[in-house]
């Protein structure tokens, strides 16, 4: 385990290493300042801004026009998307002649794209042509994670403005963090993975007669492109069904690394740009160390759990203790090439992240390591969470905290001289109970009706719970990763597509409940700002609450556990942890 | 509808369409071609041949059956490059249980003959567990080292021959600490069938 915990220790250095870099970098972005790439892009973005027909300088939104903007944004590409899915037939880049989708399936993804779940109940390389993956799901791989970020500006706007309404404006904050954030990372990590042996063409599917005889097709495509966004932008929709775990997504030891610093850097780093933006670093640092502590738990608990292995690999006599040449551990649902530490890291970065991307099968983890994921995701995303929505939902918690504990202490609750009032309180909230609703509601009632039955994979057991638990867990808290056995899409005779059909419940459920948990938050989120825009700021005096001592990153912690705990401790006990306290095993 | 509404429309369809372009098809089209004239083997699938035919990618595992090659990790998907899927075995499941038991079984049946000191017990994890992937091109050392008695038997070669194949075939930890190491099975066993050729 030695060399699993120095990999897992370089990580943690690489990325913390970065944050300070990163998180200047974006706040001089958010903050309309001039950065390095200014001289080349400045151009564009200023002929961006006349084609989409703004003048940011001058246009200037208060909380319900930025949420306009952003609402009719996303809606119209809403209706795009379901057109692009809608017509593979007529696609040009379409080597392999697919078809589109059913009505139902394409529902599902839509919504799952444009909410940045990127939840995968269609298989990617045996059902969608190579124009739907790039004009259609990478770009909103760029949009929904700018959309994200966005939001999470306009909320420190909020907080940090001393008058007037305005929380910036939304056409702007796109423009600039597509265009100095992530497409210029983007195109550097991309070219990296090619270079690593990730693939980039549009040719047909290779038809290879392999070594000992026999036939293997191997689908092509625009992978690299697609994946580095995917991963910088908390995404996770694979190229392929089986996600990063496939090599053409992720060949080798260094790919995985970069691919989740990729995933962790820019949340990481926003808590940085949070304490720039607010004018004091150790607010940032204080809530960077409540991720970090969550964090870093989860990751020890999945890696110790997947090294021990599982009680069906007991039960059938493997040693599953490492010895020279060997990992040991629980091998199962995870490739050599990253191992069981390579995996394990993985599967914490990618569900304490709103990413869902994998490198390993979930549902094959061990009991214990996969209470991880669903802890984290249980804990609402706020553990760095997704690009700009994890910050901002853990902001929701710090105005929590500090309501709480100004009550413990008896005085008004301030937070960064603002008065934190029945309104803030109100929103803060709705916001907060509202995911965890949509979870209970949804997995609810799927596990109690037929219809929801159909897509469990597992039978009548923990591991089938999990599946269904997980299942809206994932879509509501817009993560995608799954106990990949629950489906909604059943293509028996892939490719080529023929004879598959949607599972009309699960999709319908699922994306009704990815979108109403992306944007009713995000409308509560921008209220909190409209409401602590313009408040007067009052200095700090002596009975205030401090935000930035370790008492208040312990009040934080634990918050987001009550929280957390208090709404799924029963559910996750039903699931994951029933497999991890017995060696019993299932039919 | 109002001004503002209107206008929000007019911006959001405007953008809809640049951005599809721009990031939808110019971004992953540029980097297509920068790709395919840098890193043209990798960008296509990292091929690999023998005696000038294309026989895989040295990325992709696939299957092997006979006595003389290395075989692969255990696959949900057939070695399956082009439909891909979750084996999603759980931790607590009869079926994997079972699955396991069989693995261990052929694995011992196969090679046991030529290692007889072989027991369960030394049998590595990889050898007889479902890939991610279902192609996972590398098994561990400790796999490959007991499968080396086997092959080196079957195609007349020394033990010793066959364990340097399997080094120069080793991938270790990118950098020296990332991953884990793991022997390339397709290409160690291009590097069988070009010292001593099964037929």
């Amino acid at each position: 385990m030695f060399e699993g915990y120095v990999q897992i220790a370089i990580f943690v250095i690489v990325l913390v290493a970065l944050i300070k870099p990163l998180g200047i970098y974006l706040a001089r972005v958010f903050n309309d300042e001039r950065v390095f790439l200014s001289p080349v892009f400045g151009p564009i973005e200023r002929g961006a801004y006349r084609v989409l027909r703004v003048r940011p300088d001058d246009e200037g939104q208060d909380w319900k026009r930025y949420a306009r903007s952003l609402i009719v944004f996303s809606l119209l590409f809403w209706i795009l998307l379901y057109l692009i899915l809608r017509t593979q037939g007529i696609q040009p880049f379409n080597p392999e002649g697919f078809h589109s989708g059913p009505w139902d399936l394409s529902f599902n993804t839509t919504s799952s794209f444009l909410t940045n779940t990127n939840w995968q109940y269609y298989g990617g390389e045996a059902t969608l042509t190579y124009f739907a993956q790039m004009a259609g799901l990478a770009v909103q791989n760029f949009v929904s994670a700018a959309v994200g970020i966005a939001v999470l500006v306009a909320l420190i706007r909020g907080i940090v403005s001393r008058s007037g309404r305005s929380l910036g404006n939304f056409w702007q904050d796109l423009v600039r963090i597509n265009l100095y954030v992530l497409l210029p990372i983007s195109v550097v990590g991309a070219l990296f993975l090619v270079s690593q042996g990730v693939i980039q063409n549009l040719s047909h599917a290779t038809v290879i007669h392999t070594l000992s005889g026999g036939t293997q097709i191997l689908a092509q495509g625009p992978v690299a492109s697609q994946e580095v966004i995917k991963e910088l932008g908390t995404n996770g929709g694979g190229f392929f069904n089986v996600n990063s775990s496939y090599p053409f997504e992720n060949p080798s030891g260094l790919t995985n690394f970069v691919e989740m610093l990729l995933i962790l850097v820019i949340p990481a780093a926003l808590t940085y740009t949070y304490g720039r933006m607010v004018g004091s670093q150790r607010q940032g640092w204080a809530i960077f160390a409540a991720m970090f502590a969550l964090f870093i738990a989860g990751v020890i608990v999945v890696y110790m759990a997947e090294q021990h292995g599982t009680p069906a690999e007991h039960a059938a006599g493997l040693n599953t203790h490492a010895f020279h040449g060997s990992t040991g551990g629980n091998m199962e649902g995870k490739d050599q090439r990253y191992g069981i530490a390579g995996t394990s890291l993985w599967a914490a970065i990618t569900t304490v992240t709103s990413c869902g991307a994998v490198n390993g099968a979930f549902e094959s983890l061990t009991g214990i390591g996969g209470t991880v994921p669903f802890a984290n995701l249980g804990f609402s995303e706020v553990i760095f969470g997704g690009v700009g929505t994890g910050l901002y939902s853990m902001l929701l918690y710090v105005i929590l905290a500090v309501f709480i504990g100004g009550l413990m202490v008896g005085r008004t609750p301030e937070y960064l001289g603002k008065k934190i009032q029945a309104r803030e309180i109100k929103l803060v909230s709705l916001a907060v109970l509202f995911t965890p609703l949509a979870v209970l509601l949804s997995a609810g009632a799927a596990s109690a009706t037929e219809l929801g039955k159909r897509s469990i994979y597992a039978g009548i057991n923990p591991s089938g719970f999990s599946e269904n638990l997980y299942a809206y867990l994932s879509q509501a808290n817009n993560n995608g990763s799954a106990w990949a056995g629950y489906t909604g899409f059943v293509q028996p005779h892939a490719p080529g597509n023929v004879g598959a059909y949607g599972i009309t419940f699960a999709n319908l459920l699922g994306g009704v409940v990815m979108l109403a948990a992306r944007f009713a938050p995000i409308l509560f989120v921008l209220a909190v700002a409209g409401a602590l825009a313009g408040k007067k700021v009052s200095p700090a005096g002596l009975g205030t609450m401090r935000t930035d001592n370790p008492t208040f990153v312990f009040l934080l912690i634990g918050i987001v556990i009550l929280v957390g705990a208090l709404t799924f401790f029963p559910a996750i006990l039903l699931g994951p942890v029933s497999n991890g306290l017995t060696a019993r095993l299932f039919p | 509808m109002t001004r503002g509404l209107r206008k929000d429309l007019l911006t959001g369809a405007i953008a809809i369409v640049t951005m599809t372009i721009v990031l939808g098809l110019i971004y992953p089209l540029v980097i297509t071609g920068i790709s395919q004239v840098l890193f043209p083997g990798a960008a296509n699938g990292s091929q690999v041949s023998l005696d000038g035919k294309v026989v895989g990618s040295r990325l992709i595992g696939q299957e092997f059956k006979g006595k003389g090659y290395f075989h692969s990790r255990p696959s949900a998907t057939g070695y399956s490059g082009d439909v891909t899927f979750f084996g999603n075995g759980g931790p607590n499941s009869v079926e994997v249980r079972e699955e396991i038991r069989e693995e261990l079984a052929a694995y011992l049946k196969l090679n046991k003959p030529y290692d007889p000191s072989l027991t369960r017990s030394q049998i590595p994890v990889d050898a007889v567990t479902q890939s991610a992937s279902g192609v996972d091109p590398d098994i561990s050392e400790a796999n490959a080292q007991i499968q080396a008695h086997r092959v080196a038997a079957v195609r007349h070669l020394p033990l010793s021959k066959v364990e340097e194949l399997i080094s120069q075939n080793t991938e270790s930890r990118s950098l020296g600490v990332l991953g884990e190491p793991g022997v390339n099975v397709l290409e160690l066993n291009i590097a069988l069938e070009r010292e001593a050729p099964l037929r």
